[in-house]
């Protein structure tokens, strides 16, 4: 165990850990003007739906692959059982990080010839684009070139994964990995780790509220019924419009 | 029965001249920032038109507003709980900035410093989103006046109905005809845009019914921009938020009227309090098309009735309030004489903006007239110009004009009567009756009879006609807008005891307006 696997399997997860709460709540809590996905679809439309439908879906895919396999490690093993069935998931999998990457560097396309695109923007997008780039590549070349990385995930990722989150580190495994690999989760940690000062944090605040909430919203500057009631006393009542 | 207040407006089109300066009052307090350039929350078309965006009107394009598909329940068109979040990474219905225009400003400082030489210096058009020199390709108003009418009027979306005759009709050159639209955010009983928010950003505030979106829960997930049917929601694509009018809400609660109006030349625009039933609002949205008008009127509650006044008490309507509901102009307008219509109220977004459809194009009838008794006394090119055609103005035919008009009546049903002529031509006769009127009174050219058969016709008094002719022609500021105090003081007592905050930055919005990461 040298000193480089030590910063890189248990100082840097546990930095991007901390970087990434402290890091979105205290921009959530302080510079919520700041928070949001900053379309830019305004300026240009159609290189984005080519670029950003095919990124979106293709990272929820991939992103609640790689939880599942995390969380529930053995119901992929047993999912995996089965040749068929391992090949089904590979190749969706696959798949999916192919639409992704592709969807990804249109995107990457898309900003660097557009003119009006290239005034918002920001150098931290470019370098989020260059690291999601770089992963989604690494994350299919593992895919192709260590199969079957479904399997081994649970075996290998998700105990050490789960020693993180326990706070009781345990890299043996992860070290043993090949460099691709290592690499692979360096950079997620990465990724992880500069969200909070990216437009990545609009993911946190995706309005699913919005399927149960009631279509219209009104709000009231005071209690109308209690204000100018002289039998009852005023209720403080701060009003969530600011 | 739950009483609300909303502020609501009449804009009198007969008296629009067109000439913008509500929507330079507008640009110059709110949109005159980065990102903002190309909004106009308050903007003036030209009618026939295709306005501003090009086509806003055309709902097969911008799906917005409501729709009542089949069943007796309304949905959005083209945003809602699923479809809005299914597009959510690209919304195919969203204008973009060329279907508004790209802002530009000139290069004047190269009129002052190029070096002297064999031309004149010029200063180039840049554009104000990339800083580049651009050709000029649309700008704001740029079917201003009927100019460009085969590119511009010709595809307004409201003459879809209209015969193939009748649009050429409208565009011959002695018959053509124009009016003004100017529109603002119609802050509406049944926003399309507020129900359109995933984020849940924008509301209508219980106390004035203003609609607004709260800046910092505004993800730019831009389905307001989708939904709203009057495009009055525009996306900021600096600082990645939406914006819209806020009717000039500090103004408002000071007891100013808002910059359009207060600035608007013609005096066109009225504003006050109405009161309506909001248990009702879903009801109303949901009529059959034909009956949304009247749908919408009912919402609208008499300040005079007891059992109003009791129901708006019980809900905390101050008696401020009450009291300028009942002087309010815009009831008057709209309930009271029945002069005002919402425009496109087939959007199903209840709007509170109504506009007393303008008359002076059906005043005049086209006749063809031989005038070769006049023509010798004329000059050459006065000759020329009158030769077949005159205008009637006769006070005798006056009446007989409003189905004849110059102007399609089906054309102007298709803005304010949910394409029935039969509410447009009650509203026109109601008004040719008032000038049939005053008409008598002042010139005194035309018989009582005559003016009381026109009046009862319309089932109008003499003394509500002058009424109207006042409030139309005479009304003085405070006539036009009737504000009630906003009552701030307890609002502000109960959010925040004001002595906390004394000597430090205050309280409210404290976060510079910048762009996100």
């Amino acid at each position: 165990m040298n000193a480089y696997n030590v910063i890189f399997f248990v100082a840097l997860p546990y930095a991007a850990l901390l970087m990434f709460l402290v890091g979105t709540i205290y921009r959530y809590k302080a510079t919520k003007f700041k928070f949001s996905s900053l379309s830019s679809q305004f300026l240009e439309t159609r290189k984005l739906y080519w670029g950003s439908v095919p990124f979106h879906w293709g990272i929820l895919f991939l992103f609640f692959g790689h939880l599942t396999a995390f969380l529930l490690p053995s119901s992929i093993l047993a999912w995996n059982q089965q040749p068929v069935r391992l090949m089904i998931l590979e190749v969706s999998a696959f798949a999916g990080g192919v639409v992704t990457l592709f969807g990804l560097i249109g995107l990457f396309y898309r900003r660097l010839v557009d003119a009006r695109l290239r005034k918002v923007t920001s150098i931290i997008d470019i370098v989020l684009e260059a690291l999601l780039i770089t992963e989604i590549f690494l994350g299919l070349w593992i895919a192709f070139g260590f199969r079957w990385g479904s399997s081994w995930f649970a075996t290998v990722l998700s105990p050490y994964l789960k020693s993180i989150f326990t706070f009781s580190p345990n890299i043996d495994a992860v070290v043993m990995l090949p460099f691709v690999i290592q690499l692979h989760i360096i950079l997620a940690f990465i990724i992880f780790l500069i969200i909070p000062f990216t437009r990545l944090v609009h993911v946190l605040v995706y309005p699913l509220s919005y399927l149960w909430r009631p279509y219209q919203k009104v709000i009231w500057y005071w209690d109308r019924k209690k204000v100018r009631d002289p039998q009852t006393s005023w209720t403080m009542h701060k009003p969530q419009n600011n | 029965m739950d009483v609300r207040s909303q502020i609501a407006m009449v804009f009198h089109l007969d008296k629009c001249i067109g000439c913008h300066t509500c929507s330079i009052a507008c640009k110059n307090i709110w949109t005159d920032r980065k990102g903002a350039e190309y909004m106009w929350w308050n903007n003036v078309e030209t009618k026939p038109g295709t306005g501003y965006p090009t086509k806003w009107e055309d709902q097969d394009i911008y799906k917005g507003g409501w729709r009542k598909n089949g069943g007796e329940k309304i949905s959005l068109r083209g945003s809602g709980k699923y479809k809005g979040l299914l597009n959510i990474f690209h919304n195919p219905y969203l204008p973009v900035l060329d279907d508004y225009y790209e802002p530009w400003t000139y290069k004047y400082l190269d009129l002052i410093e190029s070096p002297a030489g064999g031309d004149q210096p010029t200063a180039r058009p840049v554009s104000l989103v990339t800083g580049k020199p651009i050709d000029i390709k649309s700008g704001p108003n740029w079917d201003d006046d009927l100019s460009g009418t085969p590119e511009y009027a010709r595809q307004d979306p409201n003459l879809k109905n209209l015969t193939k005759a009748e649009r050429e009709a409208m565009f011959q050159l002695e018959k053509m005809a124009m009016f003004y639209l100017p529109r603002i955010c119609n802050h509406c009983l049944n926003p399309a845009c507020v129900a359109s928010c995933p984020s849940g950003a924008i509301y209508k505030r219980g106390e004035d019914g203003v609609v607004l979106i709260n800046q910092k829960v505004c993800r730019a997930w831009r389905m307001c921009v989708t939904a709203c049917p009057y495009k009055k929601s525009y996306y900021n694509w600096n600082t990645g938020k939406s914006e819209k009018c806020i009717l000039c809400y500090p103004r408002l609660e000071a007891g100013h009227a808002p910059a359009c109006m207060h600035s608007c030349v013609g005096r066109i625009r009225y504003l006050g309090v109405l009161l309506y039933d909001a248990d009702k609002i879903e009801a109303a949205a949901s009529v059959p098309e034909e009956q949304l008008i009247d749908g919408q009127l009912d919402l609208l509650l008499n300040p005079f009735d007891e059992d109003v006044i009791r129901n708006a008490k019980e809900n905390g309507i101050a008696d401020s309030t009450l009291k300028a509901a009942q002087t309010s102009p815009v009831y008057k307008f709209v309930k009271e004489w029945g002069l005002a219509l919402p425009l496109h109220a087939e959007y199903r977004t209840l709007p509170m903006l109504f506009y007393v459809p303008p008359m002076l194009p059906v005043m005049a009838s086209l006749s063809t007239t031989d005038d070769s008794e006049q023509a010798v006394k004329l000059d050459p090119i006065a000759k020329f110009w009158d030769k077949h055609h005159r205008y009637d103005t006769t006070s005798k035919t006056i009446m007989q004009t409003v189905e004849q008009a110059r102007f399609p009546v089906k054309y102007m049903a298709n803005l304010f009567g949910t394409g029935s002529e039969e509410k447009l031509i009650e509203v026109l006769k109601k008004q040719l009756a008032v000038r049939v009127h005053r008409r008598h009174v002042t010139v005194g050219d035309i018989d009582a009879d005559l003016t009381n058969a026109t009046l009862n016709e319309v089932k109008l008094t003499p003394e509500i006609a002058d009424d109207i002719y006042r409030l139309t022609s005479l009304a003085k500021f405070d006539d036009r807008f009737n504000i009630p105090p906003a009552h701030r003081e307890l609002a502000i007592e109960m959010m925040d005891f004001a002595g906390d905050t004394k000597g430090s930055t205050g309280f409210g919005f404290k976060e510079t307006p910048q762009r996100g990461l």
